[in-house]
């Protein structure tokens, strides 16, 4: 298929209609709104449905009742959205059903600006709705990653059951680059026995949230847990960028990635060994690629659009609290080249 | 030996939690039988919620969904969207739909999604231990409302059948209640109705049951039915809100 | 070619972000790396309006130009007071001259300045396609893709009904290119 060139909102909106999702249920909110504004259109030329909720609240239980029916089904929004949907994600996360929601994060907090912004780290990667859950978060860093990004969650949503993140921005939803759609299912993936679809002559199927038995719900967290422990052993990603003959390692991920790109090629062209971790997948945290490098690394830089929410997810990593420089713009504000060019100076100063 | 009475297949052999005297145990029933006569128990998928009823995914023998509190109508419209030509139902308590849970019932029935929700209204929260419900009377006591519900101070009830039959989307809605036999015969013929417009395609259906809940209300059983006479039916008069099979064949 | 870094500023209406776009298009036609960045919000709606292209032979970093721009198209005053200082020695400066102007003089960037309302009034009765005169002046100046991959965009941009505005596009195109040839 021939390269279009097309906004990231109505890119991953084409990407999840690619990955065979057909049900839409979401709200409108800047800078995301393309993404139901193109899908209204595209679902129904393929026999699909998208139903504007009345509320973000609505639009994810809306997502757990078809997710439940045994359907792949996407909800998009964005900060303050995603900030109401977490009752529903928390369900969802426990009930073991797989959904995608895609996050093209705004400054905030509260309302907050519509802006790019990176300060939802915390709510996707920590948790943002009660109790002991993961999500799998994947962090996309253009368009056509976010692209490829979205067809991979709906398999990995199946694959493990669980709801799957993509922690985009505002920057990616708005720009526009060239993309292709190739999609193909890369897990094997067993016929959803489980749906409620109605028991027809068989047993009846029955999606469960309360348990009401302390220790069966301990348990019921337990098996959770299993099933994260096999999501951290295969599915970390990340890229690394100039690794090789680095000392120092900036760690970014998603826009201000692109940023530290930029200012590497300065940095390097003055002299500096200094390259880049990008996490791909925050959670699972890409702690592999810190075991990797680590050795050859004197300090890391992290940067992100946020007051550093990674922070302590690379500190963990490398095992080293000391070891990290942070430098964050927030409130919607993408750093400059060359504000990070400086970072980079001040941490490395003299020691190229 | 011939069987004269016996339990709806259509539920589960599972013990129900209900206290004594609450009409739970008589929706489900109903809810059952019909599905059972209709043959549909095998199509339906029901959305619960949270409340008393929380369980009654448990006591259902067909697919079911334990949904968050208030948000029944939206799980449902999600479950209705994939599998449309199954019978979806929703079965919600008076602080899940008409209190956390408006938005989700109102914009539910103005879509005219395709569902049925079964509403039992008892005017009081059963689960959490008798605090004010939206449906609490003027003067009823709650642990929330200790000297009984103040308007002033407490505000209103809603009259959730009224207010739903100012919209166009839904295509029935019924108020009934189980406090006499005659009612309880009148409240199955009402479900069955419901399910039938559900399968016809025809909008969005809706019935309450106003009920009881002796244990949060203080009465025993058989006081609690009359205070449903007395007291709840002239607040929320029985009676058909809606009916476009009616209106068409006018 | 290594990476050509354009911002295209203008006031909302005037067509900066189609202007753009036609770049970007252009550049994806030609294989390259492109990114279009627009500005976004409530910007748009009567303030200003702009966006970043860029278009390269390498994986694109920051999709926001905030230095080293080889070319800045200002389409009007504020746009061009914002932006001029991100343009790299030597880039140049693409001015609409009937709205705006650069107030110092300048010797280590190129200056055009281009009458595109003026033009555009004249050729077409109205200033709408003002934008695409500059585009047209963009590609004689710099070159970022070839006049062919222009035209080949606008064929993508203008599909189907909107096909009928394909030639008085071509054509102000054409009038932005021969200025901008006659007023190196």
């Amino acid at each position: 298929m021939a390269k279009v060139l097309m906004k990231g909102n109505e890119a991953v909106g084409k990407a999840a209609i690619e990955a065979g999702c057909r049900y839409f249920f979401g709200y409108p909110i800047t800078p995301q709104s393309e993404v139901p504004e193109y899908l209204s259109s595209e679902l129904p030329k393929v026999g699909g449905v998208f139903v504007q909720a009345e509320s973000e609240v609505a639009a994810i239980n809306m997502v757990y009742g078809a997710a439940g029916a045994g359907a792949r089904v996407l909800t998009s929004s964005s900060s303050p959205g995603i900030a109401l949907k977490q009752e529903g994600i928390g369900y969802i996360s426990n009930a073991g059903l797989p959904a995608v929601i895609i996050n093209m994060m705004r400054g905030g907090p509260g309302l907050g600006t519509i802006q790019p912004g990176q300060a939802d780290y915390n709510m996707a990667v920590k948790g943002g709705s009660n109790g002991d859950y993961h999500d799998i978060v994947l962090a996309p860093a253009s368009v056509q990653e976010a692209v490829n990004m979205v067809m991979e969650a709906f398999d990995l949503a199946d694959y493990y059951g669980t709801p799957v993140i993509v922690l985009a921005d505002g920057l990616i939803g708005q720009m526009m680059e060239p993309v292709e759609f190739n999609y193909v299912c890369k897990k094997e993936l067993s016929p959803k026995t489980w749906a409620l679809t109605g028991k027809g002559d068989g047993e009846k199927h029955m999606v469960e949230n309360l348990v009401i038995e302390a220790s069966e719900c301990e348990a019921w967290n337990q098996k959770h847990f299993e099933k994260y422990a096999k999501i951290e052993a295969n599915e970390q990603a990340w890229e690394e960028y100039l690794m090789d003959d680095a000392e120092y390692a900036f760690v970014s991920y998603g826009t201000s990635s692109r940023i530290v790109r930029t200012a590497i090629s300065y940095l390097r062209d003055a002299g500096y060994k200094v390259g880049m971790i990008r996490p791909k997948t925050l959670w699972p945290f890409p702690v592999k690629a810190f075991d990797k490098w680590d050795k050859n690394i004197k300090k890391y830089l992290d940067v992100e659009m946020s007051m550093g929410q990674m922070v302590q997810d690379v500190a963990y990593a490398c095992n080293d609290k000391n070891k990290i420089e942070f430098y964050g713009r927030t409130g919607g504000i993408v750093p400059a080249v060359d504000e990070i060019v400086e970072f980079g100076k001040k941490v490395m100063g003299g020691d190229k | 030996m011939a069987v004269i009475f016996q339990k709806p297949k259509a539920l589960t052999d599972v013990k129900l939690h209900y206290c004594p005297g609450c009409a739970h145990g008589i929706v489900h029933r109903l809810l059952a039988e019909v599905l059972e006569e209709m043959n549909d128990d095998k199509n339906a998928i029901a959305a619960v919620p949270v409340g008393c009823a929380v369980f009654a995914n448990k006591y259902f023998n067909f697919d079911a969904i334990q949904c968050a509190h208030g948000r029944a109508p939206a799980t449902a419209t999600g479950i209705k969207r994939v599998h449309p030509n199954k019978l979806v139902v929703t079965y919600q308590g008076d602080g899940d739909l008409a209190s956390i849970g408006t938005a989700e019932i109102v914009h539910a029935a103005a879509r005219g999604e395709k569902i049925t929700t079964i509403f039992i209204n008892n005017g009081i929260y059963g689960m959490t231990g008798g605090q004010m419900a939206p449906t609490t009377l003027p003067g009823m006591k709650a642990t929330t409302a200790k000297s009984g519900r103040d308007p002033k101070i407490n505000g209103n009830p809603i009259r959730v059948c009224e207010m739903l039959s100012t919209l166009d989307g839904p295509a029935y809605i019924e108020r009934v209640s189980v406090a006499t036999p005659a009612q309880v015969t009148q409240a199955k013929k009402a479900i069955r109705k419901a399910l039938e417009i559900q399968k016809q395609g025809l909008g969005f259906t809706f019935i309450e049951v106003v009920s009881s809940c002796p244990t949060n209300w203080g009465l025993t059983p058989v006081k609690a039915m009359e205070f449903v006479r007395e007291k709840m039916i002239p607040y929320y008069p029985l009676g058909v809100y809606k009916d476009i099979t009616a209106e068409e064949g006018k | 070619m290594n990476t050509q870094r354009i911002c295209c500023a203008g006031f909302g209406g005037q067509g900066t972000l189609s202007m753009g776009k036609i770049l970007a298009y252009a550049g994806m036609l030609e294989g390259h790396e492109v990114s279009w960045c627009p500005s976004y919000g409530p910007e748009m709606r009567g303030g200003t309006a702009n966006c970043h292209v860029i278009v390269s032979d390498e994986p694109i970093g920051s999709p926001v130009i905030t230095r080293d721009a080889n070319c800045v198209i200002a389409m009007n005053q504020p746009s061009l007071d914002k932006f001029v200082d991100i343009l790299a020695k030597g880039g140049t400066l693409i001015a609409n001259a009937d709205l705006a102007a650069l107030k110092e003089d300048r010797d280590d960037i190129q200056v055009l300045n281009v009458p595109a309302n003026t033009m555009a009034s004249q050729e077409f009765g109205s200033a709408k396609l003002a934008n695409i005169i500059l585009l047209g002046a963009v590609i004689q100046a710099i070159s970022p893709v070839k006049v062919e991959s222009v035209d080949d965009a606008f064929t993508h941009v203008f599909g189907g009904s909107k096909a009928k505005f394909i030639p008085d596009n071509k054509k102000a195109f054409e009038m932005g290119f021969a200025f901008a040839k006659n007023n190196k």
